[in-house]
């Protein structure tokens, strides 16, 4: 289990002050100066060297994301912080938004020096009402302490931060959807080719990261990549918060380390799962877009992106959601179908017309009016959609249907013939 | 140049093009819908994808730039699968109601389904409906066949430049909007051709007939100086419709609103019988009757009494049968020129000198008593389209309009151009600094009393400014009359100490109104009225001889464009009852007043035309004009320039006649809208 | 730069006061000079707190206006994000997540406590005008399920009885507490923290 001196979200549950004297009580804004100070090769080559993968969900490299940002673009340059938290599962952000700003925008001040970038945004989702009104009075003091602004905490460098809030739209999670809505528009994904860090907000180059992927990196700054490096297993380094919600006896989020193994993090941190591990139906382990895992493969899996993904499933946001041997998995799934359906941003045809149907086969599947043949057509269908549409969303919204048919098709063929015999009766 | 490869051939392509475009030159078919290569991409419908090697999944090809040595397949079993797919998707919630689709038999999504998709339904859930929307009395919709992609939010807020329609919702409720408006635009009937489905359709032509019914005719516009190349689409006699056809120079793929819908006003208010006014009522009477009648009066009166005025949409050959007997007769006072601008002279100093396709050339524009979007929509989208590609400044000197892009109205009156010369405006040093420079003069300049000095001082500023050169000609008037540029060609103007259209009022004894309505006919109350024309408007009303000629849909004519463009519109069907072509009644007069015109039928006429007017014979081609200082130089005055056209969609016998146009004339510029009820069509 | 062509908006007489005209003026601030039309979303929110709770023409019109943006562009947005009601809705907004981890610690029962205690269905409003129950997707507060959030406020871990009394609450103009409602600490374990026990503020 990750010792407390490793966790970089320390005031996660808001125990402690969250406005600036807090903060800098944390720690926070400490050596800042002479980090910048160092220049932004060395920041870049630090977060490089330290590993960081994007805690968004897609688990990129972050270094080398910035790196792609242009030297001298003569266009104004943008930080982007996606904090549009609304993957099914996931609250995690909220809790730094809320209960720790200023490591954000201490991450931010430092990312975007390093990007080159004079310009911060913060996208918060609308419904984070009073998550955003802590960010914008921690913007207030940051400004009046030196912080950021005009030569921020005299670094030379001037970084300005806005938050922006958004209005009702998972979509604008994704990052060009996030940039047009930003940009007074509706959350429909760009196209790509052109990429944001050549072509982003307001055409200028852009980068767009996760809450928690910018709040991490003060630390691993200030403690060095070797403290980051060793923690968690090779190529998934680092401390992750976990959300852990559904069927378990204390959910809550948690810092720990990457790499952890499932029901060590479930039953250390969340009390263990409802009924005990034996009740365990299955788990969602990183957001509602990725595949559920049988039980045999919760039991020995560990949290991180590479063994995940080696399952067919993934880490994601690393939102585990639980379910125990009560659940009626075709809802549940039928449930997130119905989420994917409702926040489509309804461009692209796949996504658009496919999404409404998945919903509708799965809801007829929980009553049991279905055939069996039906289940291959609807695989069919998540086929059709996978890979077809504009941005992720298609394939998220495929994803957990193709986990449903993988690991349960005998619960839907059951209900088929239970509703078969049913009405024969 | 760059190549890559497309199902095995290597094609070499253009650095900025798509992989649908360099597919394209490689052979291969792409199905698409969102995709119109003269508006941006969407890539929203994914039929287009392709499989590019190494990549991790199928591309949208209309959006994906092509790069060289990529390897490209179009027809691999996964595409085909993928395309399937998403036409399966398109037709879940499509209604199966082809049948009484009005798309039906020219729709790409029923095409494109025979050919890329399967032959039956998985889709087991209710169909979704959706609300049809209110856009204006042209459009039609049936919303629940639309497929979302979005192409004619694309074309009215790029092209039209009317930012009116959206896609509105969000995922599968999705709908194209209008917030219940009508779409105000003059160009708003593309909406239905650039639908790929049959959301959007013709409201007046609803239900009238299937494509496959139709002959299709290929001719020339009238209803402006522009020279729209169209398709009259006919059943019998009857013209059902008018849609665009192709021509890069002129109005690429588009027609503009009065050209597509005025077409129900040919049915109506028809002159199909001669007519004589007796006793101050016109009763029908035979042609014999007629044409004795116009005889009689022409050898009664004296060739100085006479007048003969070509109105706006007559063709080149019945303006020049005219021209030749009323020589024949010693008639000095002709004019095409009905509400009198000072045009004329040497050619240069007429046309449309840049070429509607040369303003894409051009980086500075002075508007000078026009307004292009009424007088010439297809000419005010090419200023858009140059527009949008900024680095282009426009200026007008006139009542300020909205042009669907951004104009500096700076003057208002030909002291402003004074002024442009003088180098006392700002607009002088926008036009010093332009490499390509125009100036575009309208008839609200041109119909003053000093309509030859403010042409003048045009020309001026024009070979000021540099627009004068052996590689660019940035002089331009904007007719409005299809006629005009034919009738300039031939000389149908009057000779010298003869009188002009507008002195012709009240001083003379017999006028010869050759389709010309658009005339004060007080004018005319105490002179013998000869009509010959196709509608009982102005003219008509006004006339003591009737006698009934054909609608450009009913002649083969020759229409000369304001670039000075030759064309050839061709016969769509007979003229009704016992109107007859334009020229054979004018050479049935010749005949019986023993006028020898030299030609006893067309193909004689136009050698003779030609032989007049040799550009006649260069169709549909530019023929090099030199420059001519056109005008002449005087005093100009400070009065306001006013707009000739104050109803885009009541110019012309036709326009007026037709229903269709009145309803817009209601609902666009008599202002007052209808009650949109969402329901309507 | 796209240009075009649209009749002057007529906005009634709807407009900001007060604290909100000052904010908007505020947030314009927030974006370069010629990017106004990023203040949309933030603005049709004012234009809705203006206009209690929804978004009229009138409202829309507005927003185009100070944006300088067509009123279709405007209005595409408002339809799009689903925060922004184009037609009337109570005082009390009450919106009950229903995905997944909500559903599967009873995110039904609370929708169906307000249906019963309320007399309306999904979608409708009381005949008061208190209150307005609708069921929206993940409001990220997984940690803490079932939840609803009536306005701009969360309610967590709630029980169909915390909820019954947290509507008389509302409804009687009494203060409530927002945040968890069986008191845990944030998102921490129920019982309290198990780690950050060494850590000080």
């Amino acid at each position: 289990m990750l010792q407390d001196k490793d966790r970089i979200f320390t005031n996660l549950y808001g125990q402690h002050d969250w406005r600036l004297k807090g903060a800098m009580s944390r720690g926070i804004y400490s050596g800042l100066k002479d980090m910048i100070g160092r220049g932004r090769d060395a920041i870049i080559d630090d977060v490089k060297a330290s590993n960081l993968r994007g805690r968004g969900g897609a688990g990129f490299p972050t270094g080398l994301k910035w790196s792609f940002m242009p030297k001298d673009s003569g266009m104004p340059q943008y930080l982007v912080v996606n904090a549009d938290e609304s993957e099914p599962g996931t609250c995690k952000d909220r809790e730094i938004l809320r209960y720790d700003p200023h490591r954000l925008l201490e991450g931010m001040l430092l990312a975007g020096f390093a990007m080159g970038a004079n310009t911060g945004y913060i996208y918060i989702r609308g419904e984070f009402f009073n998550e955003a009104s802590n960010i914008q009075v921690a913007i207030d003091e940051a400004y009046d302490a030196g912080m950021i602004g005009k030569n921020a905490c005299k670094s030379g460098w001037d970084f300005d931060i806005h938050l922006h809030r958004g209005a009702g739209a998972y979509i604008c999670g994704e990052e060009t959807a996030l940039l047009e809505s930003l940009e007074g528009k509706k959350g429909q994904p760009r196209l790509k080719p052109p990429f944001p860090a050549g072509c982003g907000l307001y055409g200028c180059p852009t980068t767009v990261n996760n809450v928690e992927t910018i709040a991490v990196v003060p630390e691993i700054l200030r403690r060095g990549v070797d403290w980051w490096t060793g923690l968690g297993p090779e190529n998934n380094k680092g401390t992750k918060v976990f959300c852990i919600s559904g069927h378990v006896n204390k959910p809550c989020n948690v810092e720990e380390e990457m790499g952890i193994p499932l029901r060590e993090l479930i039953e250390k941190h969340a009390g263990g799962v409802r009924g005990g591990w034996d009740n365990l139906l299955t788990v969602i382990p990183g957001g509602s877009s990725v595949p559920c895992l049988p039980f045999d493969t919760c039991c020995e899996i560990n949290m991180d992106f590479d063994s995940l993904r080696a399952v067919k499933s993934g880490l994601g946001t690393a939102a585990v959601i639980v379910m125990d041997k009560s659940t009626d998995i075709i809802q549940a799934i039928a449930r997130l179908s119905h989420f994917y359906m409702h926040e489509s941003c309804g461009q692209c045809t796949p996504c658009r017309e496919g999404t409404g149907w998945m919903w509708r086969v799965l809801e007829r599947m929980a009553k049991g009016d279905a055939t069996v043949d039906e289940i291959d057509m609807l695989l069919d269908v998540t086929y059709q959609i996978e890979g077809h549409t504009i941005c992720a969303l298609g394939d998220a919204a495929a994803w957990p249907v193709q986990g449903l048919i993988k690991n349960f098709r005998h619960v839907i063929e059951e209900r088929i013939a239970g509703a078969q015999r049913a009405a024969a009766e | 140049m760059p190549k890559l490869t497309v199902d095995g051939t290597e094609v070499e392509f253009e650095q900025g093009m798509t992989v649908l475009q360099a597919c394209e030159l490689g052979g291969a078919e792409i199905p698409r819908f969102c995709y119109h290569d003269r508006l941006s991409v969407a890539g929203n419908c994914r039929m287009c994808l392709v499989e590019l090697e190494k990549a991790p999944k199928p591309i949208a090809s209309c959006a994906f730039p092509a790069g060289d040595g990529m390897v490209i397949k179009t027809n691999s079993d996964s595409i085909k699968k993928a395309r399937k797919g998403v036409m399966e998707f398109l037709l879940i919630n499509h209604p199966l109601d082809c049948p009484i689709c009005e798309q039906g038999g020219e729709c790409d999504l029923q095409d494109q389904a025979m050919a890329f998709g399967f032959d039956k339904t998985r889709y087991e859930e209710n169909k979704r409906a959706v609300p049809d929307k209110y856009m204006g009395p042209l459009i039609n919709t049936i919303m629940t066949r639309c497929i979302q992609c979005t192409r004619c939010v694309r074309f009215a807020t790029e092209i039209a430049g009317v930012e009116e329609l959206g896609l509105v919702n969000r995922g599968e409720s999705v709908e194209i909007s209008s917030i219940e408006k009508a779409i105000n635009s003059e160009l708003s009937g593309n909406l239905i051709d650039v639908c790929p489905v049959g959301a959007l359709t013709s409201k007046p032509y609803a239900f009238s007939s299937r494509p496959w019914e139709l002959r299709k005719t290929p001719s020339i516009d009238v209803m402006d100086a522009v020279g729209s190349n169209i398709r009259v689409d006919s059943r019998g006699r009857e013209v059902l419709r008018i849609l665009p056809r192709l021509h890069e120079e002129i109005n690429e793929e588009w027609i503009a609103d009065k050209t597509r819908y005025a077409v129900d006003g040919l049915r109506r208010q028809r002159l199909d019988k001669p007519y004589v006014r007796v006793d101050g009522k016109l009763q029908a009477v035979s042609w014999d009757v007629a044409l004795q009648t116009v005889v009689d009066k022409l050898k009664a009166t004296s060739a100085d009494r006479i007048g003969a005025v070509a109105g706006d949409t007559s063709d080149a050959e019945s303006m020049f049968a005219l021209k030749g007997l009323m020589n024949g007769l010693g008639v000095k006072s002709i004019d095409c020129r009905q509400e009198g601008a000072a045009v004329g002279g040497e050619r240069g100093s007429y046309l449309f000198n840049t070429t509607i396709e040369g303003i894409e050339s051009a980086d500075a524009i002075l508007l000078v008593g026009t307004d292009p979007r009424w007088e010439a929509p297809l000419v005010n989208a090419r200023i858009r389209k140059r527009f949008l590609e900024g680095g282009m400044t426009v200026g007008g000197i006139g009542p300020s309009v909205d042009l669907t892009f951004q104009v500096d109205w700076f003057g208002t009156s030909a002291s402003d151009l004074q002024a442009v010369l003088d180098g006392s405006s700002h607009f002088s040093s926008v036009l010093e600094n332009a490499q390509n420079p125009m100036i575009i003069v309208g008839n609200g300049a041109l119909i003053g009393d000093d309509g030859e000095a403010v042409l003048a001082l045009a020309g001026d500023v024009a070979e000021k400014f540099g627009m004068i050169r052996d590689d660019w000609n940035g002089f331009n008037i904007l007719h409005q009359a299809a006629s005009r540029v034919a009738g300039l060609d031939m000389g149908f103007v009057p000779s010298e100490n003869s009188l002009s259209a507008k002195q012709m009022a009240g001083a003379l004894d017999v006028v010869y109104l050759l389709s010309a309505d658009e005339m004060d006919m007080k004018g005319f109350e105490n002179s013998f009225v000869i009509y010959q024309g196709h509608h009982g408007d102005a003219g008509a009303h006004g006339a003591d001889v009737i006698l009934p000629g054909a609608a450009y849909t009913e002649k083969n004519g020759t229409y000369v464009n304001l670039e000075g463009r030759a064309q050839l519109a061709n016969m769509a069907g007979f003229p009704p009852g016992d109107a007859r072509e334009d020229w054979t009644i004018i050479r049935a007069l010749a005949g019986q007043l023993g006028v020898e015109l030299g030609f006893d039928n067309l193909v004689e006429l136009r050698q003779a035309l030609v032989a007049a007017v040799p550009t006649m014979a260069a169709i549909d081609q530019i023929v090099p004009t030199a420059w001519a200082k056109p005008g002449k130089a005087g005093a100009v005055s400070g009065q306001a320039f006013d707009l000739t056209v104050t109803n885009y969609y009541m110019t012309d016998p036709i326009s007026r006649a037709s229903e269709t146009m009145a309803e817009c004339s209601d609902v666009f510029v008599n202002i007052g809208e209808p009650q949109a009820t969402g329901t309507e069509g | 730069m796209i240009v075009t062509s649209r009749p002057a908006l007529e906005t009634g007489n709807f407009q900001l006061t007060g604290e909100r005209r000052e904010l908007a003026d505020k947030i314009k601030l927030r974006y370069p000079e010629d990017r106004v039309a990023s203040a949309i979303i933030p603005l049709l929110d004012l234009a809705q707190r203006e206009n209690d709770g929804w978004l009229s023409k009138e409202a829309i019109d507005f927003v185009a206006q100070e944006t300088g943006s067509a009123s279709i562009r405007v209005y595409e947005v408002a339809s799009f994000y689903t925060m922004f009601n184009l037609k009337p809705v109570g005082k009390h907004f009450i919106q009950v997540c229903r995905t997944t981890p909500c559903w599967l610690r009873g995110s039904d029962e609370l929708t169906n406590k307000v249906k019963s205690k309320l007399g309306i269905e999904i979608g409708e409003t009381t005949e008061d005008g208190e209150f307005t129950l609708i069921e929206v997707e993940c409001l990220g507060a997984c940690c803490n399920a079932p939840m609803v959030q009536i306005n701009d406020d969360y309610f967590e871990d709630l029980t169909p009885e915390h909820l019954d009394k947290l509507l008389d609450d509302l409804k009687a103009g009494h203060d409530v507490s927002i945040g968890s409602q069986s008191g845990r600490i944030g998102s921490a374990p129920e019982g309290g923290p198990q780690t950050l026990l060494e850590t000080k503020g």
